[in-house]
């Protein structure tokens, strides 16, 4: 048995973890809570530096060639330090979306600038309130040119190129097309959303320029593979921002006293954290169980996303609610960064469908499979 | 990652198998034999092959084997089908205090016939008037001469009515603090002043006992520590309680749940097709799921030789209430039949009714959900324990309730 990560993945975590206590304390987060910019620029170019952004890119397109363990163990301390970067967007979804089915030149146009972080990608799938289907897309290709309103899309605002789902005929009725999002003819609105440390837009394609991003009529089913892989990554910024939010609630509890004695030693505060750190300890599990399955691109890996997914949504959501609940009313106040995990954590867990959806394809999986 | 094993383990999982395979008891073997005598039939065979207690050392009838290769054992063993051990208390808590307390010549004398399952042994700790509280209990030790004279009363005993020997902690000074004052024996069960009555249980099973001890005598060479170090040795039994990792999954489980919902319907469609359905189910995967891999990382770390860290304290906690929630749904699945235990009528002949009334019991013994909910916030998270009334005060002065 070796389900465990290596020394030299625990070596890269350690390291990441050094570089954004440094580059992104919670004063960094607060910054673009407070403020106007859309996310944290100098943080990102430092990111980029570190070559996180690169991780899994193969190395003829730039990238560092590396496994998907590295990166899992990034996005945990991405998601630790709540870094208001549009990483997820641009290395989860957009990177992955071309590695996943881009044409020689598509990569070649792209991947090298988004391993540098000099381009910003994202995934553009969403059009309003509730599940997205491909029956339900209203964006469409007609006579060439790409029409129709996306919203929310993460780091639309700030993103060079987005991969947009869009209507079609053939196949499964949906197909990819990759849109450069520097031209007139899209129009971005930022969007104010639950977590302002990390910008979303409405974008609106109107008759845009867009190209085909792999076979047409097959757009539905690169999503549902490409949000599987993006489950686990989003999972592991999760149990990041879990573990975060536990340890939180942890010091305060120790160091704040009510009736002569720190309210740590109550059973309420301590049931409750203990509480916490089952689930967190379920969702690292089960995270490892994803990290590998979609290192080796398990037969597997779609019960494996779907888990890992949902329990770190839960484990996420209780532990950032029970922080603040444990911080009492500092908890409820502006000033503290209890906020920064609550919010992340809604966030996160409605980025790439819902728990409801999530619980739901895990059964979709065994059903597909024979494991149970 | 990855979920293979070394050569070495290779090698042992192989060979455990097959000498598994060879030796597991036939059904027309075990045909006319009780619970008992199927237990040590298969103790036996295993004590004979040099594989009952295989973490022992080969001196007291172990293996010498690692922590990784024990694992190993249990997985391979749990794909058989083989008669239920009755001998866990025995080998997994007595034998540890015996190792570290008793005298050479009565760990000769002891540890062989406890793997052999020649002999059983039963743990005799929680009293009514301390369970989670364990060590305020009462049952008085005074010493005359060479003996030792007990009075009192334990409860919770599993297996006193079939046990040869067994594990005590008595206070021996009520005038000293509440740890302080006790001292731990083992004794002979068949002692006379010794009366076991069993307990009638909600699920209708009596595996507990109420154990009596009226001017029962011990000899003090069958003292386990000093006088008034009794606590100290009850540690060492209590943190010898099986780690089960790579175990459960029987009964009422993930996959149980999941076919049932694939069998029965609501409103003429499969339950497996109903939203709510697959919300609970998926819940309950990835608690299970969560466990197992959690197993997985603890295995690695015995397999690196390293100390598993504490996340796998956690299973208790998580499985009990999650085996109770789980019966309650799949009654629930069953609609109006639910109630129906019958054998004969009832879906899987009753198991699921059977673990329901059984799941409360999982929810206290062992270590009630919330003293688990403590144990992980002072060891795991190191929050502070409870301030507690009794500190720094005689035993026979702590204020007590009408028990």
């Amino acid at each position: 048995m070796n389900f465990e990560f290596s020394d030299e993945q625990n070596l890269l975590r350690d390291q990441a973890n050094g570089f954004l206590r440094d580059h992104c304390p919670p004063a960094a987060v607060r910054k673009i809570l407070d403020g106007k910019a859309s996310y944290d620029e100098k943080l990102w170019r430092g990111i980029a530096e570190m070559g996180w952004t690169a991780t899994t890119i193969p190395e003829e397109f730039g990238g560092l060639g590396l496994g998907y363990l590295e990166l899992c163990v990034i996005a945990e301390e991405i998601g630790r330090a709540a870094a208001p970067v549009p990483f997820s967007s641009s290395v989860y979804l957009a990177s992955e979306a071309l590695m996943l089915a881009g044409s020689r030149e598509q990569k070649e146009r792209w991947l090298p600038r988004l391993a540098t972080g000099e381009a910003i990608g994202t995934f553009a799938l969403a059009e309003g309130a509730g599940r997205p289907s491909a029956k339900s897309l209203k964006t469409a290709i007609s006579k060439g040119r790409l029409r129709g309103t996306k919203l929310a899309v993460a780091d639309g605002d700030i993103a060079n190129v987005a991969v947009v789902v869009a209507k079609t005929r053939a196949g499964d009725k949906a197909s990819w097309y990759l849109v450069d999002l520097d031209q007139r003819n899209v129009k971005r609105t930022a969007v104010s959303t639950l977590d302002p440390t990390r910008s979303h837009a409405s974008l609106t394609f109107r008759s845009a320029d867009a190209e085909l991003l792999g076979a047409e009529g097959e757009g539905w089913a690169l999503t549902q593979k490409l949000l599987d892989r993006a489950a686990i990554l989003f999972a592991w910024e999760q149990i990041g921002g879990a573990e975060a939010a536990l340890e939180m609630a942890k010091q305060y509890a120790l160091g704040r006293y009510a009736f002569g004695r720190p309210i740590a030693s109550y059973q309420a505060i301590k049931h409750k954290l203990a509480n916490v750190y089952i689930r967190n300890t379920l969702a690292r599990s089960n995270g490892y169980y994803g990290a590998w399955a979609l290192n080796t691109n398990a037969a597997e890996l779609s019960l494996a996303a779907a888990s890992s997914r949902v329990a770190a949504i839960q484990a996420y959501y209780l532990a950032s609610k029970e922080n603040i609940q444990t911080h009492g009313g500092m908890g409820f106040t502006w000033e503290f960064d209890c906020q920064f995990y609550y919010r992340r954590a809604k966030l996160l867990s409605v980025n790439i469908g819902s728990e409801a959806h999530w619980q739901d394809r895990l059964i979709t999986a065994i059903e597909h499979s024979n494991v149970a | 990652m990855d979920f293979n094993d070394t050569a070495e383990e290779k090698q042992f999982r192989e060979e455990s198998r097959a000498w598994l395979k060879a030796n597991i008891p036939a059904e027309a073997e075990l045909e006319a034999l009780d619970y008992l005598q199927r237990a040590r039939l298969w103790q036996k065979r295993k004590y004979d092959a040099g594989r009952a207690c295989i973490r022992w050392p080969k001196e007291y009838g172990g293996r010498g084997a690692s922590a990784i290769e024990q694992v190993i054992w249990n997985q391979e063993e749990a794909k058989f089908d083989s008669p239920q051990s009755i001998f866990g208390i025995g080998q997994g808590m007595a034998a540890p205090t015996l190792m570290a307390y008793a005298s050479d010549e009565q760990k000769a004398r002891f540890l062989p016939k406890l793997a052999s399952g020649e002999e059983i042994w039963c743990q005799l700790f929680s009293e009514p008037a301390g369970g989670s509280d364990l060590a305020a209990l009462r049952t008085k030790a005074e010493k005359r001469g060479d003996e030792w004279i007990i009075n009192g009363q334990k409860i919770w005993t599993s297996g006193a009515h079939y046990s040869d020997w067994g594990i005590l902690v008595t206070r021996s000074d009520p005038t000293a603090q509440k740890h302080k004052g006790l001292t731990y024996f083992f004794l002979n069960m068949k002692s006379p002043g010794v009366e076991v009555k069993p307990i009638k249980q909600i699920s209708g099973g009596a595996n507990f006992n109420e154990v009596y001890f009226t001017d029962v005598r011990i000899p003090d060479s069958q003292r386990l520590g000093a006088v008034g170090q009794g606590w100290q040795v009850a540690l060492t039994t209590l943190m010898n309680e099986r780690a089960s990792i790579g175990a459960g999954g029987a009964g009422v489980n993930f996959n149980l749940a999941y076919k049932l919902a694939q069998k029965v319907n609501i409103d003429d469609k499969p339950a497996i097709e109903d939203r709510a359905v697959r919300a609970r189910l998926a819940n309950w995967y990835v608690e299970e799921a969560g466990l197992k891999y959690t197993g997985y990382r603890t295995m690695t770390a015995m397999s690196r030789g390293q100390t598993p860290g504490p996340e796998n304290s956690i299973g208790k906690a998580v499985g009990a209430p999650k085996t109770q929630d789980m019966a309650s749904f799949c009654m629930d699945l069953l609609d109006m039949a639910g109630a129906v235990n019958d054998p004969e009528l009832a879906e899987a002949s009753g198991l699921i009714q059977g673990t329901f009334m059984a799941a409360p019991g999982g929810r206290i013994a062992g270590g009630t959900d919330e003293i688990l909910l403590n144990i992980l916030a002072e060891r795991v998270l190191g929050l502070p324990q409870d301030p507690r009334a009794d500190k720094g005060i005689p035993f026979n002065e702590v204020p007590t309730g009408k028990g």
